[in-house]
């Protein structure tokens, strides 16, 4: 937490990948000041190329999405609602016309079942020691699967334009970083703590007791964005939501498409068996 | 919402500073919140979700996708129908089915490979086998199916001129293994795409195998009615597979999920899955009926290609379409939060009056 300076779990070193820890992050919007660092830390990083980014004109977000050369990206919200117990000024004509400017920092969630690695063909995306969800650079072959098998729109395919073009990319969750003791560059860089890094268990506990605060406070749709009760079974990467989840270009039940395989498979097994039968009947009685 | 790119940026900046000039102040989608600068990213202009930007990432395959379905249902079918001349000792028509097959099989190989992204490493497909993805399966599919097609079609064409005996075994054994991996093969793609995050296309996975087959067992036989074999049963499973395909275009048509499978109905891919589906469905059925082959059979195969397009840009669209995405959720939850118009937050107005009281 704040104050906690050197001692916070986002400066200090730590064992996590070597002790087979779960990690999580926690981001929190009612903290980010939408500095942007955290892209800027991964992209420098993680050697992420440039992307053709233009001006929307909606907002100083003219990243606009996650993708293959966007692993951080800075949303900002305008919601036309009061800031907790806080009362703002009133307009010349006297309306009190509450606002609050929101900024919340997206990640690729890892989830506890992962559509991306449930779908991949090549066996490229992997389970890390700490349970973040991995793409192998050197495995993956660029099928594209990953990118429609994606319930949160996260994995995308390289442009052919850029360099190691054609393979699938996402976020890391630093790998390389945790591996040598670190904290990914995001939550490392992150001046008000707003990205927070550490064991799953303890980023839980940590975002109910800041939703319960926020509650306190006065903000009261305050909610944890943690989809336990879904088949995605969870993230990784916990998001405190003030309004609702789709506000924040996050669906409110995502499911893995592995859901849909029963009925899939079972059609066509179906279809299969009914054609050979037609068509052998066919040419055997015709 | 579309993000400028390049120049078009730039003409982008003149408009706002158009609109700045004329009317005061900049609201690119509509209201302002708390007249600040900025416009609300999810109330304003009926855009959904965060700015109206999608929710889900769109397919990046490209025409090689759709053609492969084409013609992997052809290959895959064309197996079937290679059985069902043996049965019949209809030595030609098995010919002409195992040609289908070995070229659709080699045909098919090339158009994936040239849509991965990194196409030299086609083979690390083969490094593991996954039941839960269909694009794993699918590759296990093509790639035993080929095993059987290519060598099957030699050993037929050997067996011609041979009397060896293990030759005419294997020509047998080729054709049996091409059409018990190629009933698979056209059916397999219906669940790629129908497992999938992409709501027009997870709506309908359990009628899309049998919708891919169908059209792959049409395809399959019109060839051979192409070239003038006067074999009843090929026209037959014609008429089977095209009443299937009517019986699918009816169900798409009536039973429609609303804005989940809308990019099925409307717009640009709308017109083309139409087109296609009654080009394979309806219209080769009439057709046939009517004894006219040959335009029945260069229809229905027309119709299936344009259909395969149709459901890639129908996918395409609808990953797009943060409402597609929102109205599949709404689906899965009770029916009470069921809300169309999707408000995102009803409760400003309300809010509203109970600072006013507060002050």
């Amino acid at each position: 937490m704040i104050g906690e300076g050197i001692h916070s779990s986002n400066q200090r070193r730590h064992t996590y990948v070597e002790d087979e820890v779960p990690v999580g992050f926690f981001t929190d919007p009612t903290l980010c000041i939408g500095c942007k660092a955290c892209e800027v830390a991964c992209k420098e990083w993680n050697h992420v190329p440039a992307d053709n980014i233009g001006w929307t004109g909606h907002s100083y977000d003219n990243t606009t999405t996650l993708g293959a050369s966007t692993w951080r990206h800075v949303m900002f919200l305008e919601q036309p609602k009061q800031r907790g117990h806080q009362i703002a000024g009133t307009l010349n004509n006297g309306d009190h016309d509450p606002s609050r400017w929101l900024f919340l920092s997206d990640v690729c969630k890892h989830c506890e079942t992962a559509g991306c690695l449930e779908s991949c063909p090549t066996g490229a995306i992997v389970r890390t020691e700490t349970e973040a969800v991995f793409v192998q650079n050197e495995v993956c072959n660029g099928c594209g699967y990953c990118v429609v098998s994606c319930p949160f729109g996260v994995i995308d395919r390289r442009d052919a334009k850029l360099p190691d073009k054609g393979g699938a990319f996402k976020c890391t969750f630093c790998y390389d970083r945790q591996a040598s003791g670190l904290t990914p560059a995001c939550a490392k860089v992150c001046p008000t703590e707003s990205i927070r890094f550490g064991p799953l268990a303890d980023m839980r506990e940590e975002a109910a007791n800041r939703v319960r605060q926020l509650q306190r406070d006065g903000y009261d749709d305050a909610q944890l964005y943690d989809p336990v009760d879904t088949s995605v079974k969870g993230i990784h990467a916990l998001f405190l939501l003030l309004g609702k989840p789709e506000d924040y270009k996050l669906p409110p039940h995502p499911e893995v498409p592995t859901l849909y395989l029963k009925a899939a498979y079972g059609s066509m097994i179906a279809t299969a068996i009914a054609a050979a039968a037609f068509a052998l009947c066919a040419f055997a009685f015709m | 919402m579309h993000q400028p790119h390049g120049t078009d940026f730039e003409t982008r900046l003149d408009q706002l500073r158009r609109e700045a000039r004329e009317k005061g102040r900049v609201g690119d989608a509509g209201t302002h919140a708390a007249g600040g600068p900025m416009p609300n990213p999810s109330s304003s202009n009926n855009a959904f979700g965060y700015f109206g930007l999608p929710f889900l990432k769109p397919p990046v395959w490209e025409w090689m996708i759709p053609v492969y379905f084409f013609i992997g249902g052809i290959a895959g079918m064309s197996g079937l129908v290679a059985v069902g001349a043996l049965i019949k000792n209809e030595f030609d028509l098995a010919r002409v089915a195992m040609w289908s097959a070995a070229i659709g099989a080699i045909i098919s190989i090339i158009l994936l490979t040239a849509d991965l992204g990194r196409p030299m490493r086609f083979i690390y497909m083969l490094r593991v086998f996954k039941y839960q993805s269909p694009m794993s399966l699918g590759s296990w599919i093509l790639s035993a199916f080929s095993t059987f097609a290519v060598p099957g079609l030699v050993f037929t064409e050997w067996q011609i001129h041979s009397s060896i005996p293990i030759v005419h075994a294997l020509a047998i054994i080729g054709i049996i293994g091409s059409a018990v991996f190629g009933v698979f093969l056209a059916t397999y793609t219906g669940a790629l795409i129908g497992v999938t995050t992409i709501p027009a296309w997870n709506a309908h996975r359990a009628i899309l195998p049998f919708h891919f087959g169908m059209a792959g067992l049409g395809a399959a036989v019109a060839i051979p009615i192409l070239l003038g074999f006067p074999e009843p049963a090929l026209s037959s499973i014609f008429f089977f597979a095209a009443g299937a395909e009517t019986l699918v275009q009816i169900y798409l048509t009536f039973r429609r999920h609303g804005a989940v499978d809308a990019a099925l109905h409307h717009g640009k891919p709308g017109w083309v899955m139409r087109i296609g589906e009654t080009f394979s469905g309806p219209l080769p059925l009439i057709l046939a009926g009517l004894n006219v082959w040959f335009p029945a059979a260069i229809i229905f195969l027309l119709g299936a290609l344009l259909a395969r397009f149709g459901w890639l840009a129908a996918g395409r669209t609808s990953a797009c379409d943060p409402e597609s995405l929102l109205a599949s959720e709404r689906g899965a939850q009770p029916a009470a939060e069921s809300k169309v118009p999707y408000v995102i937050n009803p409760s400003i107005a309300s809010f509203g009056s109970m600072n006013k009281s507060q002050r």
